[in-house]
């Protein structure tokens, strides 16, 4: 069933859905969504060292993402630089890098547009392994942190005093950032997916009043996004990663109308 | 050794210094089981710095904290939660700890905000926000209470219904609790052990003792400890059977 090109991304985005859900809700909450972008930019690195070592790509951009990650947790101890100033030195430096590795590398044929937005040619059953014991395993790693992670979402010091560790529960998020990002980069492309993880997200946001609800109603929207997306592709034969978050997009839009009308209900 | 076992927390010539400058320093005060320990000063004297140094927050501090329990509630001074997050009264209760719905109904009833269960956080106004984070507080039961300012923004008759329960909760769980509070009234009523800050520990002891000193007259003025002799007034007779008065 997975010889079909189309069934192979329909259930690649299904799994990246059920992992961007939850991990997107958490990159509102913690106000990372530049962060995200820092780490999918550098992204490009991971794809151009998979390239010249012959790694996997997903292996290879999870972990220089996590290294990246690394290098801003020691920027932000080490300077005084305010982090906007050096998240925007890390993407930037890591996306041109990227690009410059690239140009050294003419012996491999780029497809530099998949790469930035994604392309649903490009998926393989390997892929779809990794998508989905990855996904499982980003997932089962955020349930084990979630109290802590959540505790000090809402307050660190609350979460600190009352022994929960949020320090660590915040490292090992940082490492399933990366994580998702490698997995997902394939699919919707270097450049949109932050947007995989905020839309969606942003979505639930106006219409649930519990964090439970904003997660489920997160996962919802990211898979709903990717169907719609994915067939539109194939129809107007766009690339997948833009026709995905453009779904998304129309599923935000519809979202505003819901608080339109909570609003006129407290009224 | 049976007071040995009662300790919850004891801190030890404790202080925490932040971009070179003694935010607080040489604090040592012992919290335990069943005891009320408050701490009074004026502002920036390092009240809130000492609870958050007696809890674990701060990493880096100077002398040493003996934490004896990891069962701790905790009402910090300021809180500012996230319009990002569709957090409801019921949501924030289960935080840090999974108690179950009859504690969190119990909790939310004693500090009057039951009404309020299933409220956005957001909505709440500051005197019932404050309420919840009582109640949250002391629905896990815990050993330790560390109390910031818990009733800030509370009406007045409210004011003094929470510093009862406070005083119970103390009595009912036995768990310490390091209150802070501004009102010199209270300190007298509940407490066993006060602690006056000012950057220093300037004087502790019992209550009667601390409206004695003078640095504690210095700091807060005549009136603040004449509301202590009031207070001592009370206690300078005692009622015979026949209800006659009798001097000490």
């Amino acid at each position: 069933m997975f010889d079909d090109f189309f069934v192979r991304a329909l259930f690649a985005g299904i799994g990246i859905a059920f992992v961007t859900g939850p991990l997107g809700c958490f990159v509102v909450w913690r106000r990372l969504s530049y962060f995200g972008d820092t780490l999918a930019h550098s992204a490009l690195l991971g794809v151009t060292m998979a390239y010249t070592l012959d790694l996997n790509i997903a292996i290879s951009v999870f972990l220089i993402s996590s290294v990246i990650a690394l290098i801003l947790i020691q920027l932000q101890k080490k300077t005084n630089l305010p982090g906007d100033a050096l998240l925007g030195l890390l993407a930037h430096s890591s996306l041109a890098v990227g690009l410059v590795v690239i140009g050294f590398l003419t012996f491999i044929r780029f497809d530099i547009m998949g790469l930035l937005f994604g392309d649903i040619l490009a998926v393989t059953t390997d892929d779809l392994l990794i998508i989905w014991t990855g996904g499982a395993l980003i997932l089962l790693v955020l349930k084990l942190i979630w109290k802590p992670l959540f505790a000090s979402t809402v307050n660190y010091e609350l979460a600190e005093a009352e022994g929960l560790n949020p320090d660590k529960a915040k490292a090992i998020f940082t490492i399933l950032m990366a994580a998702v990002i490698a997995i997902s980069i394939k699919m919707v492309g270097l450049l949109l997916i932050t947007g995989m993880l905020i839309i969606p997200a942003a979505m639930a946001r106006n219409i649930s009043d519990s964090p439970q609800k904003m997660v489920l109603f997160s996962i919802i929207g990211g898979l709903l996004s990717v169907v719609l997306g994915l067939y539109s592709s194939l129809e107007f034969n766009t690339s997948s990663g833009p026709s995905i978050i453009a779904a998304s997009l129309v599923l935000f839009i519809l979202s505003l109308f819901k608080i339109k009308q909570s609003i006129k209900l407290k009224n | 050794m049976s007071t040995e076992n009662n300790i919850l927390v004891k801190l030890h010539n404790a202080g925490f210094k932040q971009n070179n400058k003694w935010l607080v320093e040489g604090v040592s005060l012992t919290v335990e089981k069943g005891k009320i320990v408050t701490l009074i000063g004026p502002n920036g004297s390092g009240k809130s710095t000492t609870a958050k140094i007696a809890l674990g927050i701060y990493k880096n501090i100077e002398g040493n904290v003996e934490k004896y329990t990891n069962k701790v509630g905790y009402v910090p001074q300021k809180i500012s939660i996230d319009w990002t997050l569709p957090l409801r009264v019921c949501d924030f209760m289960l935080l840090t700890e999974s108690i179950s719905e009859k504690d969190i109904d119990e909790a939310l009833s004693l500090t009057g905000v039951i009404h309020l269960k299933n409220k956005n956080l957001g909505n709440l106004s500051g005197g019932e926000f404050q309420r919840v984070l009582i109640a949250r507080a002391i629905s896990k039961k815990p050993e330790l209470l560390v109390l910031d300012e818990p009733v800030q923004g509370v009406d007045y008759t409210g004011e003094i219904a929470l510093y009862e329960l406070i005083k119970n909760i103390s009595d009912t769980l036995s768990c310490g609790i390091l209150l802070i509070s501004h009102d010199l009234h209270t300190v007298m009523t509940a407490t066993d052990h006060v602690v006056c800050l000012n950057g220093h520990v300037c004087c502790s002891g019992s209550p009667m003792d601390v409206a004695k000193n003078n640095e504690y007259k210095a700091l807060f003025g005549e009136k603040a400890s004449q509301i202590l002799t009031v207070y001592e007034h009370k206690h300078d007779h005692v009622h015979s059977e026949e209800g006659e008065i009798k001097k000490n």
